[in-house]
């Protein structure tokens, strides 16, 4: 019992962080709240549909910047765009305030503050894939020893 | 603009008299939802499943149409699948924007009475105005919550029950959106202000009247010409 509940204090613990640090917002608790039993793994699928989307449109806006002669801007907006999308709707709040400042360096065509973005981008992504990585092997390890996974408000 | 309350009562008094042995669950509601993102139809499905409705979720506007029989290069195989409830749609998407199927739905007269409702990440009013004029039931900022789809569930849900005895309630949604007319206040919007909270409709900006491209991602939306309405953060 100890055990369940010291695992449930540091998954508490640590969802609290990324909060106070600006990983997720209030967006992911939604979520959080939307699993059951009947869908006892959706935060993670949705993570990983988010991940997969990252990679993807990261990749898109490299090769777009990469461009020496022209660099087509709306179509490296139109990755941002989506990638802003997608980090909204899972609460991915640092990746999606980035995509807000990219999507001005793209509208004012600027290359550099682009290349900036694009950098940020793919920190903060990998930051986060970290974070929910371990928030998830918590889950796991709560539910491995019985526990059931606190809901934090 | 006709009711999606009509229809449904027909549907169902159709079902009782032919002794359908369809699934025990006629009640619930049937919804087609459209979304090109992966993840926002992830989620858009769990929201409406877990607020027990069935969910049809296609990647395009032209799959809802081909899901719906609309489409002009597939015939109607004559079958007529499962009934759709509701459309729910994401504004901005590649080849068929929402607001063109949210138009081809409307201009159909075998599924115009298909209540629509729009998703979108940015809430820029001519949008929104322009939608609900085409006839779209609501409309949606994103990220979108269980709120939102319990908010279109209960007046769906409504309309089903009260089809049955009273086709004339639908006249007071009308009403409730006639009254909101320009000033552009659906419950969603209002749900995600910012703190700013305005009690009655916003103010209206000049740019309401200026036409935006279907979809083009705000590039000629800029900060000064939205209201500082964003959904909260």
């Amino acid at each position: 019992m100890d055990v369940v509940n010291q695992l449930r204090r540091q998954f508490v613990d640590y969802y609290t962080s990324l909060h106070r640090e600006g990983f997720v917002d209030d967006q992911f608790t939604q979520l959080q709240k939307l699993q059951d039993e009947n869908s006892p793994d959706f935060v993670v699928e949705v993570a990983s549909l988010f991940f997969e989307d990252c990679e993807k449109l990261i990749n898109n806006m490299a090769r777009a910047l990469e461009q020496q002669q022209r660099v087509d801007f709306k179509q490296v907006d139109a990755s941002v765009h989506q990638l802003k999308g997608s980090s909204s709707s899972i609460g991915a709040m640092r990746v999606k305030n980035v995509c807000i400042a990219f999507r001005s360096f793209c509208e004012a065509q600027n290359r550099e503050g682009c290349l900036r973005c694009l950098q940020q981008v793919t920190h903060e992504y990998s930051l986060l894939k970290n974070k929910l990585q371990t928030l998830f092997r918590l889950e796991q390890q709560i539910l491995a020893v019985g526990g059931s996974i606190p809901v934090v408000e | 603009m006709a009711r999606n309350g009509a229809v449904t009562w027909r549907r169902r008094t159709e079902k009782i008299e032919s002794f359908d042995l369809s699934p025990s669950d006629t009640e619930e509601v049937h919804v087609l939802a459209v979304d090109d993102s992966h993840v926002d139809r992830k989620v858009i499905e769990r929201l409406l499943r877990i607020s027990s409705c069935k969910v049809t979720a296609v990647d395009s506007g032209r799959r809802a149409l081909q899901f719906l029989g609309l489409d002009e290069e597939k015939e109607s195989n004559g079958l007529d699948g499962l009934k759709v409830d509701l459309i729910i749609t994401d504004y901005c998407m590649p080849g068929m924007t929402g607001y063109e199927l949210l138009k081809k739905i409307k201009e159909s007269s075998a599924f115009r009475e298909i209540p629509v409702v729009i998703m979108s990440s940015e809430n820029v009013l001519a949008r929104i105005d322009r939608c609900l004029e085409e006839g779209a039931e609501d409309f949606i900022v994103k990220p979108v919550k269980l709120s939102d789809v319990k908010r279109i569930k209960d007046y769906m849900t409504r309309d089903f029950r009260v089809g049955e005895r009273e086709r004339g309630r639908g006249i007071n949604k009308r009403k409730l959106r006639d009254s909101c007319d320009l000033s552009l206040s659906p419950p969603s919007i209002l749900s995600s202000s910012s703190p700013s909270s305005q009690s009655q409709s916003p103010s209206l900006s000049p740019s309401i009247l200026s036409a935006t491209a279907p979809c083009s991602p705000s590039s000629l939306d800029s900060p000064t010409r939205r209201l500082k309405m964003t959904s909260s953060e």
